[in-house]
């Protein structure tokens, strides 16, 4: 990993912070569907993350010797932030985050209330009540939500750490479907913005960055990646690449061509 | 004597006097990248010694696994 004094000024940025934590990396990266847990150390060695999430669930209790994901994932070297995926009611949600915090010691969870298991898409009333009653409780809560702008901010007034819309459905692969709710959403919520979930490849990441979120969520981009490895480098350099255009501020969209070079002073024209 | 509790949503005759570490040992599962909730409570990890489950407890035992 690039160390700070390496960086060049031009290029020196802001951590993310999210609370009590400070993200040098952007780009937040998930542990499952990696075909080994090697791969799956591998890929976020090379994403340059540095906070991963992770799943609560039941233990295997008829084999649970085998080898376990917090053998391949240093506590020491990457933030963990438990999720409360496949929790379909806030009170099941709320007990998964208290389940993690448990196993983890952190406040920190990704809260998920979702709709249904065939779309996965978050339920805003379920999410916002769990908002609510995880706060209280102390956690710092990131929260998986839809891209209403209004839904957003009421995330962010009962206490939200970061709001995470979806750029589309999880796992889907179709990238920020609707760029226009996102700049408005980023208008409307001074917490930090996360695009969580839908990135498909590289440039999904760039686009989001580019647009003035704060990160980057993603897992089955990488994980599902014919090389997941390579992936793994272009979701770093794109991450950063859209970081910095959005730090750069880009030129204004025109209809007419602006040359780029002086039109004074070329020859003159051949005469026929 | 042993009593009937449901542990992760299977059901499983166990001591009548067994504490959560008694269990967790039994079961050979390590305290220390689990969480243990009873009833829909958390049982903190220091009190697995002295938590004792009763006839139709639900108990749902996690760790953490790979995930988005």
């Amino acid at each position: 990993m690039a160390s700070e004094s390496r960086v060049p000024s031009s290029e020196r940025d802001e951590p993310l912070v999210l609370r009590d934590v400070a993200l040098k990396s952007r780009l937040l990266v998930g542990t499952g569907k990696y075909a080994s847990f090697d791969l799956m150390r591998d890929a976020l060695e090379i994403s340059g993350t540095d906070c991963v999430t992770v799943a609560v669930r039941r233990v295997n209790l008829d084999r649970n010797k085998g080898p376990s994901l917090l053998d391949f994932v240093d506590p020491a070297r990457y933030t963990l932030l438990p999720n409360t995926a496949g929790c379909f009611d806030a009170a099941t949600a709320i007990r998964t985050a208290e389940l993690a915090r448990e196993v983890l010691g952190t406040n920190l969870v990704k809260l998920e209330v979702l709709g249904d298991p065939k779309t996965l898409l978050p339920d805003p009333l379920g999410t916002l009540e769990a908002t609510k009653e995880l706060v209280k409780q102390g956690f710092s809560v990131l929260v998986y939500c839809s891209d209403d702008p209004r839904l957003a901010v009421h995330l962010a007034e009962a206490g939200a750490t970061s709001v995470m819309p979806a750029g589309s459905p999880i796992g889907s692969g179709q990238g920020v479907l609707n760029p226009n709710a996102i700049r408005i959403l980023l208008e409307l919520v001074q917490v930090p913005v996360i695009i969580d979930a839908g990135v498909g490849t590289a440039s999904d990441v760039a686009f989001a960055m580019e647009l003035g979120a704060a990160g980057v969520l993603l897992n089955t981009a990488i994980a599902g990646a014919r090389d997941p490895l390579r992936m793994a480098a272009a979701m770093r350099d794109a991450c950063r690449a859209g970081r910095n255009a959005f730090l750069a501020g880009r030129i204004e969209r025109k209809l007419y061509a602006n040359a780029s070079s002086p039109l004074e002073g070329v020859i003159e024209a051949t005469r026929k | 004597m042993a009593i009937e509790v449901e542990i992760n949503g299977e059901k499983r005759a166990v001591r009548d006097d067994a504490t959560i570490a008694a269990l967790l040992t039994e079961l050979g599962v390590a305290a220390e990248r689990t969480a243990v909730e009873r009833n829909g409570r958390i049982v903190r990890r220091g009190e697995h010694g002295t938590t004792r489950v009763a006839p139709g407890d639900r108990i749902e035992i996690v760790t953490l696994v790979g995930g988005g």
